[in-house]
């Protein structure tokens, strides 16, 4: 369904993302591991064409459905976005407007891709936050960014991402700035996601615990290139991959090695 | 106050004696209790009745989630604030009671490295005058010799010699928390306090950062405070470690025997909730839902009663105290007896 091929983005000329392919399915989970700096990042911005000032994709394809993503002109992309495409990204509270409440920011989104009431938007809202199971939605509603806590935030970020239903979700980092307890159920959250809609998910992560408990495949990134890929038992149990061995190396495990 | 080094020699094999145990206790919680006023004449109460105890060479491991009181209690070990109730003797002084000038020496003993070196750093400076500032100002070094001391403290925490003359912007993220450590340990404290000093890092700077923090702890014999949401990372680097929620400690055992004899369930919880690499991945993850409550309203009974599963009608009512259950291992929970 979305399919990159060698595609490689530059900022400012200096090529950032190289030789990137990827071929992904309805219903897949993708993750894309690696340290920070590794372009994991630029390659899911890209897929949205949201990369920031100066880079752009200046070579490969990038096609989603058999359309070319490209060659879309600005309107075909917001039309896009937020439907076809949605984001989740680290910290769902930055992306929404610290003076704004919730609810207000919710029924703009709503508004700007559906023409019905005011009324029917927020009730539409309503109704996501309650799928996403946050409890008291109309308090939420009513609530400012900074009032709520970081899974509840983040629980509203994909709330929102999932209002149209998308055929892809792309998280950028969805849970490394929360708690382990809260971690573990957005985690849970975000794959019921699949079940419930088929939504094809690329999530961006350096954790390759939670990489592997989430994805179908996994694809390690170093330097802007493609170190190593496969499915996730490739990847856990047999690869022999130098840099993919170090990263599996680095999550702590209960009982496993102690320093002290 | 100057006391030789051969009379704490002899306070040492006393206490080692009197005590019949080899580990040696350096710093001692007691009943430590801090509340913070709230809005509409509330109190928040962050730590409730803690007791705690920091050995020589030892890594005491905090872990919670956030908003839990780990922060607050570390941060009463480095006097940057002050229990409301309760006593911390280090070395027999209660560091709680100090001021001015007295204070100000005692903090060399103790010291802190934070969560984000990006802001505990002034952006300002270069690396030669963060790591040798506390020298500085505690006047142990002349300004001559800040380019050999710092090229030596930059090494023992494996970075090159030149860094230097850097500015912080100038370096990575693992780069910047080891300058961080270099800066707490250039006054050779005996505690250093290492709050989720690796969270902000990548998984494998992490593992770097980690290897280098227990080397140093090898050679120095250094006492660290780890303050971790991790469970498992936790369980990695400390000899003992203690899980608080809302305030609360409710176990204290052995890193060792984290995974074979943890009790508490929220200590379970917890260990639920970690992603490994070696888990069955068929299984969903067990994870507790919800999330932990507001501080500012404590049920009656237990802490943990509204998100236990096993929770039982005298939860409701007593909250349970801490009970030996084990040497070194102690639980706060009915299901173990917890009762006095």
């Amino acid at each position: 369904m979305l399919e990159l091929k060698d595609v490689t983005i530059s900022y400012k000329n200096v090529p950032t993302v190289q030789h990137f392919n990827m071929s992904m399915k309805q219903g897949q989970i993708i993750s894309l591991v690696g340290e920070s700096g590794s372009g994991k990042t630029t390659v899911i911005r890209a897929i949205l064409g949201l990369l920031p000032g100066g880079g752009k994709v200046t070579a490969g394809q990038i096609t989603l459905e058999g359309e070319d993503l490209l060659a879309y002109n600005s309107e075909k992309w917001r039309k896009l976005r937020g439907t076809d495409i949605s984001m989740i990204f680290q910290d769902s509270g930055a992306m929404m407007n610290p003076t704004k409440k919730i609810g207000s920011v919710f029924t703009e989104y709503i508004l700007t891709h559906e023409k019905i009431s005011k009324k029917e938007a927020w009730n539409k809202g309503i109704m996501m936050l309650e799928r996403m199971r946050l409890p008291a939605a109309d308090n939420i509603m009513n609530s400012y960014p900074f009032q709520l806590s970081g899974g509840m935030r983040q629980r509203v970020g994909i709330a929102m991402g999932m209002t149209y239903q998308p055929k892809l979700l792309l998280a950028d980092e969805p849970t490394s700035a929360l708690d382990v307890t809260t971690q573990a159920q957005i985690v849970r959250q975000m794959m019921q996601l699949r079940d419930d809609y088929n939504t094809s998910i690329i999530v961006v992560t350096h954790n390759l615990g939670v990489a592997a408990y989430m994805s179908d495949y996994i694809v390690v990134m170093k330097q802007g290139i493609i170190e190593d890929q496969g499915t996730r038992e490739y990847i856990l149990k047999e690869s022999q991959n130098e840099y993919t061995r170090k990263l599996l190396d680095a999550v702590p495990s209960l009982g496993g090695e102690r320093y002290v | 106050m100057n006391i030789p080094e051969s009379f704490w020699m002899l306070f040492r094999l006393l206490e080692v004696n009197v005590m019949s145990e080899k580990r040696e206790v350096i710093l001692e919680a007691k009943h430590i209790t801090r509340r913070f006023p709230a809005s509409h004449g509330r109190t928040l109460l962050a730590n409730d009745d803690i007791n705690l105890k920091m050995y020589k060479g030892e890594t005491l491991g905090l872990v919670g989630e956030s908003g839990c009181g780990k922060s607050t209690f570390m941060r009463f070990l480095v006097s940057l604030d002050k229990p409301s109730e309760g006593e911390i003797l280090y070395r027999g002084t209660d560091i709680t009671k100090l001021h001015g000038e007295e204070l100000r020496q005692s903090r060399q003993n103790i010291q802190m490295v934070f969560q984000d070196p990006t802001l505990s750093f002034n952006p300002k400076m270069v690396i030669r005058d963060i790591v040798c500032e506390p020298l500085m100002n505690f006047k142990k070094i002349k300004k001559s010799e800040k380019d050999a001391v710092c090229r030596k403290l930059l090494e023992m925490v494996e970075l090159p010699g030149d860094f230097a003359d850097r500015y912080p912007h100038n370096m990575s993220g693992g780069q910047r928390q080891r300058v961080a450590i270099a800066r707490a340990l250039a006054l050779e404290p005996e505690i250093v306090v290492l709050d989720e000093a690796t969270s902000a890092l990548d998984v494998s700077v992490q593992k770097t950062v980690i290897e280098l923090i227990t080397k140093l702890q090898r050679e120095k014999n250094i006492t660290f405070g780890f303050i971790c949401h991790d469970i498992a990372l936790v369980q990695q680097v400390a000899h003992q470690i203690a899980v608080m929620y809302l305030g609360n400690l409710v176990e204290t055992l052995p890193g060792s025997e984290l995974s074979s004899k943890a009790m508490h369930p929220y200590t379970k919880a917890l260990m639920g909730a970690v992603f490994d690499i070696h888990m069955d991945f068929s299984k969903p993850i067990e994870s507790i839902e919800s999330e932990a409550p507001s501080p500012l309203d404590l049920p009656k009974g237990c802490p943990f009663q509204g998100r236990c599963e096993q929770c039982m009608d005298i939860c409701k009512r007593e909250k349970p105290q801490m009970t030996e259950v084990e040497p070194g291992h102690q639980v706060a929970c009915h299901l173990y007896g917890g009762k006095k």
